[in-house]
């Protein structure tokens, strides 16, 4: 069954003169390459203003591949991930357009994703999409026309065969864009996680990003899984980290974020970061646990590089971007390198 | 069943304000199982309503009848006796009796005492949960009898979402995750790997999205009167 679905497609009978690239996106180009990569992630503001998506892809140019634009992250509307991926496509910062299931039917999806690959947008993230109840319009209608998974496979079509999903072709062909999806191994349950990442990579999936990882034997033993199946070998798995920012972060991201696992070590380490610092000094406790986030984050990378099957890193560090810099700087992957045409 | 609950007490009299003679109109089926548009709460909500409007010195009275089905033109016929009399007819019915209603009797104003919720079944006394959304397409056979469009937040085909945690599904603490019961109903039956296919996108035009649904059985239709 899992042999059957993970082989490749039947070559077409008369094979399209083969592109090098699929996307031709720094990110895929430096996949290829057998960089060890590295995303980043902007979160677009709630208002109008191009120049907080200067500002933060500034912070990251250099420092990462790829940056992710978030859609209407947690449910709350903010200026659109298309439009932002669109600045920083002109600021010289490649986007990773993320794109839910939540606020479009397949329509809109394949209506938008011509349009980002006309504003030069290559990368895009298939997702989802949190639940509008934890958004700012808990009352909106979702639409999940398609899933994720279903969406993986629309886009392969569109681009590989130059297919809309509905059959007709595309004039001009499909718009060349690196696929992406997305993957929590710390969702329930946990013996079908990998077998939902399976799904991805036979729908097409070109890379994954992971959730945060914290719980580093979870994850060890879900990527044990992955290399077990060959998974690693079909598809780029990028895994996600992130710098906590004081010991409260810890704390919510443990107790209260769906699908996320914070093992109590990190919480004590980030609680004793503050440790002789005087409770009124906020500025000192902030320093110091910004600093130790940084530090965790650190190591984290530096122990995922040793994992067997992955291919790089994901760093969000929303509103904080400031982070990113120093903490490829501090695991060894600064400079970035710049791989072939 | 179709499951439905009383609107609040202030929503009804506001949405009455201005009726003296108000015809409260249960139904004997669905919604006599559910405790919502029964005899009895027929009885208990006319008492209320009446006691409302004494207190707001605006007096109204309400008359009691509860039909066998209020869904088909055959039961509700007998009301047109005497319906003269009432300037409103409050259905306690789901939202296809309030319509059936609506549609016998054009000239007389129709009003829904219930908001009808889903289709669905008791798990407990005094406890309803949603099982079908009537999308016109049943996947039951594929997903262990648990269904992902009434049961998934997101109406996954190829769940679980990210979000469940622990068997339950992010929206709510509460509520089991419905690709997690899905898995756990084909393991236990020895079929887990049937979720390794991918189920494809949906045509839901059999659903809502197609507009107005109708089911025309020729088998069961009379022939037109000339053809007799």
């Amino acid at each position: 069954m899992m042999d059957q679905l993970l082989a490749p497609a039947p070559a077409a009978q008369a094979p399209a003169p083969a592109r090098r690239f699929k996307s031709g996106s720094n990110l895929e180009r430096m996949l290829a390459a057998s960089h060890f990569a590295v995303t980043g992630e902007i979160g677009p503001p709630k208002s109008h203003d191009a120049d907080v998506i200067r500002k933060k892809a500034a912070l990251l140019e250099g420092c990462v591949d790829a940056a992710n634009i978030t859609d209407n992250q947690t449910a709350v509307v903010r200026l659109s991930s298309i439009a932002s991926g669109a600045i920083l496509v002109a600021q010289g910062l490649e986007p990773v357009v993320q794109m839910t299931c939540r606020d479009r039917n397949r329509l809109a999806m394949q209506s938008d994703l011509l349009g980002a690959a006309a504003l030069g947008i290559r990368n895009v993230l298939c997702l989802t999409g949190d639940h509008q109840s934890h958004g700012n319009h808990p009352g909106a209608k979702n639409v999940h026309d398609i899933d994720s998974i279903q969406m993986v496979r629309m886009v392969k079509e569109m681009r590989d065969e130059g297919l809309f999903q509905c059959g007709e072709e595309i004039s001009g062909g499909g718009p060349p864009l690196l696929i992406g999806a997305a993957a929590n191994p710390f969702a329930d349950p946990f013996e079908l996680r990998v077998h939902r990442l399976a799904k991805k990579v036979a729908a097409g999936a070109d890379f994954i990003q992971t959730q945060l990882v914290f719980d580093m034997s979870r994850f060890r033993e879900y990527m044990k899984r992955v290399v077990d199946l060959g998974l690693h070998e079909k598809v780029a798995i990028l895994a996600g980290v992130g710098p906590l920012k004081s010991a409260g972060m810890a704390r919510h991201m443990r107790d209260k974020v769906p699908g996320m696992v914070v093992p109590d070590g990190y919480v004590a380490r980030m609680e004793a970061a503050v440790d002789g610092v005087a409770a009124e000094d906020k500025q000192a406790r902030r320093e110091a646990w910004r600093a130790e986030g940084i530090r965790i984050c650190i190591e984290q990378i530096r122990e995922l590089r040793e994992m067997e099957g992955l291919r790089g890193v994901h760093i969000m560090a929303i509103e904080w971007e400031e982070a990113i810099r120093p903490i490829v700087e501090g695991a060894g992957l600064f400079p970035r390198p710049v791989p072939e045409a | 069943m179709i499951v439905a609950k009383q609107k609040p007490l202030s929503e009804l009299t506001a949405m009455l304000d201005g009726y003296r003679n108000v015809l409260a109109v249960g139904c004997g089926t669905c919604v006599t199982v559910c405790f919502a548009g029964g005899v009895k709460e027929v009885g208990i909500l006319a008492s209320a309503l009446r006691m409302a409007r004494r207190l707001d010195g605006q007096p109204m009275s309400v008359a009691e009848t509860t039909v066998q089905r209020q869904c088909e033109a055959e039961y509700i016929a007998p009301l047109a006796e005497g319906l003269d009399e009432f300037d409103a007819i409050l259905s306690l019915g789901c939202g296809v009796g309030v319509q059936t209603l609506a549609e016998r009797f054009p000239d007389k104003r129709v009003l829904p005492a219930l908001d009808t919720t889903f289709m669905g079944l008791p798990t407990e006394q005094g406890v309803w949960e949603e099982r079908c959304q009537g999308c016109g397409h049943c996947v039951l056979d594929i997903t262990g009898g648990i269904c992902p469009v009434s049961r998934c937040a997101k109406q996954l085909m190829n769940g679980p979402c990210g979000g469940s945690q622990g068997g339950m599904c992010e929206v709510d603490s509460d509520t089991p995750c419905a690709w997690q019961l899905i898995w756990e109903r084909l393991d236990r039956q020895g079929l887990a790997d049937r979720l390794l296919e991918i189920q494809p996108p949906r045509d839901w035009s059999t659903s809502r999205d197609g507009g107005p649904r109708r089911i025309v059985r020729d088998d069961l239709r009379l022939p037109p009167p000339e053809d007799v």
